[in-house]
């Protein structure tokens, strides 16, 4: 019974042991403080030498990741907010992920920058966002984010162990989210490649009709969209299949859409994009063009993200912002209703 | 060959690729852009003849230079520049963004400073004495990442060289309009030692790398290096706002292969000339003759 955090946690706990090139950056990530939401708690207590806290330097740390990766050594760096990705674009867009490509393609560089996303905790318009897009169709990164429908961890010891460079998503909410959620008991998921070593979970409810519908979703987004799932089932007789990505970027194979994707909506024809960013130009945009482009039939679509609108301290006015269960399920069944009629 | 004359030809190996470059681009074999070296050669030599197998050098957008002097192919850079298959890396990056052996360069200015710090960093965590050589010049001193770099490098004892070439103008802009201090003191003010000289004196910039270098590998901690050099050169090609005349006196008092050539008797420079005109003309039509890259359709 173990949680997201946990799961990361220990995900980092066994590279560091198991692969001493393993190094961790980031700021307040020394004991006892362990890290703004603890994901590095006990690290530097086990290997002091290779936890670095650093300066409020993000740019700087992530360059400086990037030479000791391009040295042979495997980093991974903690930025504190998602929303301080924007100080090492020019590191990720102009650096670490031109590196392997442009020098000829046989440089390795394996850096994981992992960061927490997302809003729901009143922190305001800096601390809130949900900004990997800006990172999305960047040639040469990976994108991924954990799932408590799969791995948490193991996906980032994977990316850990990738030769290229990953931008590791996480979200503050999902850290306490469990892997063996009871809530989510009547749920069953069937897991499959994604591409890569990511993993595609197809999440259903247990014995329900033929799903009319498919959610595609990832990270805390995809948890709150098995809720709506379920409410859904139960209260609107609306079947659902939710399709769980943990790689954002590249979205699947040779430009195609992800095959749990593709499999699901050949059996539904209809398509409901779930995330926490922004709507205009989002995730949901790219995963709704591939699906009609790849699609033989017509396809029924609609998209769920945040307004696009900054994303407000008060409580009630952040809730108005933000996409959650409620406004994911108002989205699906104003779908469906659109198909029937 | 004498310490004297390979210093010459090295100089000279850099002068006539760069001169080539910029005699050529107008028939349309080279394909981008171009930033030459021509009136800085003897800091490159000067500095990478202390360098060893193991150590890194980090370069910028005006690379060739320190990748020829690093021992780099020239053919191969030639090739680079004209986006053939045997570039040296493809013809993926071009003029600005080459790699062989542990050279590296970047075209976004201060870009590469904190990577250089955490390939020295590396080194120190490995526990081996390999150090990096950096290369940037005063426009990019204008870049706030460099600031965060050598903080982090003073901190956590990095083994970089930091070699600033002050030419003193960046791209078309004079340093007054865009620096306020001075070099030294921006890297004394994170307690890395600054030594300043102004020369173009490939002997004297070579003592002075000698000690620096010594200072970093031995004493393990980051040091800069701050040459004052003149370029002779556009920023690019074609794109020089100074007199004539202002530059025609940098040629008259800091060419490096005339203040270096009264060093060696006449007979030899002579031999060496006709014998670095003879490779370069080689490398070029080498590289012309190359042929180009495979396409892939998506490359990756």
């Amino acid at each position: 019974m173990s949680t997201v955090l946990e799961s990361l946690n220990a995900g980092l706990h066994g590279a560091m042991e198991a692969n001493e090139s393993v190094y961790i950056l980031g700021e307040d990530v020394l004991d006892p403080y362990g890290g703004a939401f603890k994901v590095t708690r006990g690290l530097s207590t086990a290997y002091p030498d290779r936890v670095i806290t650093t300066p409020v330097s993000e740019a700087g740390f992530v360059g400086v990741a990037t030479g000791l990766a391009l040295s042979g050594l495997r980093p991974v760096v903690e930025i504190m907010f998602g929303d301080f990705v924007t100080l090492i674009t020019d590191q990720v867009i102009n650096g670490l992920s031109k590196y392997g490509w442009m020098y000829g393609g046989a440089l390795e560089i394996p850096l994981v920058i992992r960061t927490p996303m997302g809003g729901r905790r009143g922190y305001g318009p800096t601390h809130s966002q949900t900004l990997e897009k800006l990172f999305l169709g960047v040639p040469g990164l990976r994108v991924l984010a954990p799932s408590a429908f799969t791995d948490p961890g193991g996906l980032l010891r994977a990316a850990i162990d990738d030769p290229g460079p990953v931008l590791f998503v996480e979200n503050k909410l999902q850290y306490q989210r469990r892997l063996d959620d009871p809530a989510f008991s009547a749920l069953e998921s069937r897991l499959q490649v994604q591409e890569g070593y990511a993993t595609a979970a197809t999440v259903g409810v247990a014995g329900a009709p033929r799903p009319q519908l498919t959610i595609a979703a990832y990270g805390d987004m995809a948890e709150r969209a098995a809720e709506a799932q379920l409410k859904m089932a139960y209260e609107l007789e609306i079947f659902s299949e939710l399709v769980v990505l943990e790689q954002l970027d590249p979205l699947g194979p040779s430009g195609d859409l992800p095959r749990a994707l593709a499999d699901s909506l050949r059996q539904t024809g209809c398509l409901l994009t779930v995330e926490e960013g922004t709507h205009t130009h989002g995730w949901g945009a790219e995963v709704v063009a591939r699906a009609v482009e790849t699609s033989a039939q017509k396809l029924g679509i609609a998209r769920v993200a945040a307004f696009d609108s900054p994303v407000p301290a008060s409580r009630v006015l952040e809730a108005s912002v933000l996409p959650d269960v409620d406004v994911i399920v108002g989205a699906a069944q104003k779908l469906v209703a659109a198909l029937d009629g | 060959m004498s310490d004297a004359a390979a210093r010459y030809r090295a100089m000279l190996r850099i002068r006539r690729f760069e001169e080539t470059i910029l005699d050529k681009f107008p028939t349309g074999v080279f394909h981008g852009t171009t930033h030459t070296y021509i009136g800085q050669e003897a800091n490159a030599v000067g500095i990478l003849d202390h360098i060893r197998e193991g150590d890194s050098v980090f370069s910028n957008h005006r690379c060739h230079g320190h990748f020829l002097a690093y021992g780099g192919d020239m053919r191969g850079l030639f090739a680079e520049l004209m986006g053939k298959a045997t570039g040296i890396c493809g013809g993926r990056g071009g003029s600005q963004h080459i790699h062989w052996r542990r050279f590296y360069s970047n075209g976004v200015l201060g870009s590469a400073i904190p990577v250089a710090t955490g390939m020295g960093l590396a080194g120190r965590l490995r526990g081996d004495d390999d150090i990096v050589v950096v290369f940037m010049g005063d426009g990019a001193m204008g870049e706030g990442v460099i600031y965060e770099a050598l903080n982090m490098a003073a901190l956590w004892r990095a083994p970089v060289l930091y070699v600033v070439e002050n030419n003193r103008i960046a791209q078309t802009t004079p340093i007054a309009l865009a620096m306020a201090g001075t070099i030294p003191g921006r890297f004394e003010g994170f307690g890395v030692p600054a030594l300043a000289i102004a020369s173009s004196d490939v002997d004297e910039i070579s003592l002075a790398a000698s000690k620096a270098i010594a200072e970093v590998r031995d004493g393990g901690t980051p040091q800069a290096l701050v040459i004052d050099t003149n370029r002779f050169a556009p920023h690019s090609k074609g794109d020089d706002t100074r007199s004539q005349e202002a530059i025609e006196a940098l040629w008259a008092t800091s060419c490096p292969i005339e203040i270096h050539a009264s060093r060696l008797d006449p007979n030899q420079r002579e031999e060496l000339a006709a014998e670095v005109a003879e490779e370069v003309s080689q490398a070029f039509a080498a590289a012309l003759a190359d042929p180009e890259p495979d396409v892939e359709v998506g490359a990756a």
